[in-house]
């Protein structure tokens, strides 16, 4: 028990303490797991929307892992959902009906086209990168339209079949095995970001945000190091991206549209860019916002998503992750003071 | 005695503009040598050819007997060349300990790995806690390098060059804009700086350059001017003539 607290209540006296400290899990990240696996039994009716923000919420950690810890910015992160989206589309049509398969392989597809057009977005500045990224979107979406004797164009892709999951589990009409498959896989990949940002790799990639000049002149090579970064966060996007064709059995041209870049976008900006659960976050924030603006202002909706992301950029720059810390911070001080008189 | 750091008919030229002219120079291990010159002289286009910033129009670079003059900055750090910056280059989000174990893991070939957290290796924290402890700043350990006074950050800009353990080390005007109550700090350190490090000083600070100096390159128009020891460097009336007077009327 005393060995549990201390894991909870990390030594932040001694240098290598301050440095594990952050890898260490908290009880409220614990809790949040453990609460979106009961919304399987207490929310049954909700679980289609849970589906959707467990995929997005997977697609905004992969912008997360670029933007948010390296510092590229991307106008086209839907290039990698898409691709992932058709790969698994594609695969679940011909016969290989195998989710989890399925999953692997799209990744390992849009891992492919993040390493060959990261040597595109790696040159020049962000403005090139934004260009790059929107572009080599576009030119899927229109590859996707054109080739639609594969991809079944603007009529979107139909006759698409999963297997069960892991051979036990099969898809149901309510989406109860979908949620629990997204929410599996989120958190599995949430875990191995989870670590990989709090590595020496993970440090070092915010240093090339912070500083690239320096990180040269640290010995690194900086281009090297960020082309792996942008080849993973393809795969978590393409993973993401397959996720929404199994669970939904159709994709359509959608998932490489402009608006799929801009959300995620926006998600992340919302909850918290640099920070995992500013990802997750975000996307329960953004679904749940879009959920019940949609029922009361369908017409307007974006009109009050356009004023939330002015109101959060302009004074909560951390989004609402940032809104948490100040605010526990500001409660730890006062109770400090408090105590201490 | 092979020397450390050596230049070979450097030369460097901006379309008609020849900012380095002909630059050739030997430095022996352990040397602590200054590079100064008026405003102009093409004392950073030397730095930067040496660090790889920018690549030389002819001539070559040998860093202990290899030659250096074709690799990026980076692959030139592994091999033993640090410099600090004249404006400090540093990472404002990270945390001095942060900043320099990322130096260490970086030079110990343990800064990609992607699964154990840092922190984990014991014997790199030491060495960081050790090496900011030496340059006195132990004490702003865990804040964030923005919010770290002036003259901390620049004893940070030269420690993480020292967290390399490199053979060359330049410091490109270390103390920059500190103010006189925190200049002895850095003066310190440079002056505990181990022998086993060479030291190239690009510097504008006369006082400076005469406490640590035993060589002095006296940099005009691009081309080597005079060099020597420098107590010579000192009383030759035409490096006063071009260099040194207006400092003394400025001072």
């Amino acid at each position: 028990m005393s060995a549990l607290l201390a894991y909870f209540k990390p030594d932040t006296s001694t240098a290598s303490g301050t440095l594990l400290a952050p890898a260490r899990w908290r009880p409220l990240e614990i809790l949040f797991w453990l609460f979106a696996l009961s919304l399987f039994w207490l929310a049954p009716s909700k679980v289609l929307l849970l589906n959707e923000i467990a995929i997005l919420a997977l697609f905004a950690l992969s912008l997360d892992l670029i933007l948010g810890y390296a510092g590229i910015v991307s106008l086209g992160h839907a290039a990698f959902f898409g691709l992932g989206a058709y790969v698994a589309g594609l695969l679940g049509k011909h016969g290989l009906h195998d989710p989890i398969a399925g999953l692997l392989i799209a990744g390992a597809v849009a891992a492919l086209l993040g390493f060959v057009t990261s040597f595109l977005v790696l040159r020049g500045t962000d403005l090139t990168k934004l260009m790059v990224t929107l572009g080599v979107a576009l030119i899927l979406r229109e590859l996707a339209n054109k080739f639609s004797n594969i991809t079944g164009g603007a009529d979107g892709l139909t006759g698409v079949t999963m297997g069960p999951v892991l051979g036990l589990f099969e898809f149901d009409i309510f989406g109860k095995t979908a949620y629990a498959y997204s929410l599996a896989v989120l958190f599995i990949l949430f875990y191995i970001a989870r670590r990989l940002v709090n590595s020496p790799y993970g440090l070092l990639l915010r240093a090339i945000k912070g500083n690239a000049l320096r990180t040269g002149a640290m010995g690194i090579p900086t281009d090297l190091r960020l082309v792996t970064i942008y080849t993973i966060a393809a795969a978590y996007a393409g993973i993401a991206g397959a996720l929404l064709a199994q669970t939904t059995q159709f994709v359509s041209l959608d998932v490489l549209e402009f608006h799929r870049s801009a959300d995620v976008m926006l998600v992340l900006v919302l909850g918290g860019s640099g920070q995992l659960w500013g990802a997750v976050i975000g996307a329960i924030a953004f679904k749940f916002m879009y959920d019940w603006l949609a029922d009361i202002t369908p017409q307007y909706w974006l009109f009050w998503v356009g004023l939330v992301l002015v109101l959060t950029v302009l004074f909560g720059r951390g989004g609402l992750i940032g809104f948490y810390q100040t605010g526990r911070d500001w409660l730890a001080r006062r109770f400090k003071t408090g105590g201490a008189q | 005695m092979t020397a450390v750091l050596e230049t070979q008919n450097l030369r460097k030229a901006f379309g008609g503009l020849i900012a380095t002219n002909d630059v050739s120079f030997s430095l022996p291990a352990g040397a602590r040598h200054a590079l100064i010159g008026p405003n102009g002289a093409g004392k950073t286009t030397l730095v930067n050819l040496l660090t790889g910033v920018l690549q030389p129009t002819a001539g070559r670079i040998l860093l202990q007997g290899h030659d250096i003059t074709g690799l990026p900055s980076y692959k030139r750090v592994k091999l033993g060349l640090a410099r600090t910056f004249q404006i400090n280059q540093l990472f404002p989000d990270l945390t001095p300990l942060q900043t320099i174990v990322l130096a260490i893991a970086q030079r110990e070939d343990a800064a990609t790995g992607w699964w154990r957290p840092i922190g984990g290796r014991r014997d790199l924290v030491d060495e960081a806690e050790a090496l900011l402890l030496q340059l006195g700043l132990i004490d702003v350990r865990d804040q964030r390098t923005a919010t770290i006074a002036y003259g901390k950050q620049r004893l940070l800009e030269i420690a993480v060059a020292l967290a390399g353990k490199p053979a060359v080390l330049l410091l490109d005007e270390p103390a920059a804009g500190v103010p006189e109550t925190e200049r002895h700090q850095i003066l310190d350190v440079i002056a505990a700086l181990p022998a086993s490090v060479t030291l190239v000083l690009i510097e504008h600070d006369m006082q400076l350059v005469f406490r640590f100096a035993k060589t002095i390159s006296v940099l005009v128009n691009g081309g080597l001017f005079v060099e020597g020891p420098a107590a010579e460097i000192a009383r030759d009336p035409r490096v006063k003539k071009v260099y040194l007077g207006e400092e003394v009327v400025d001072v």
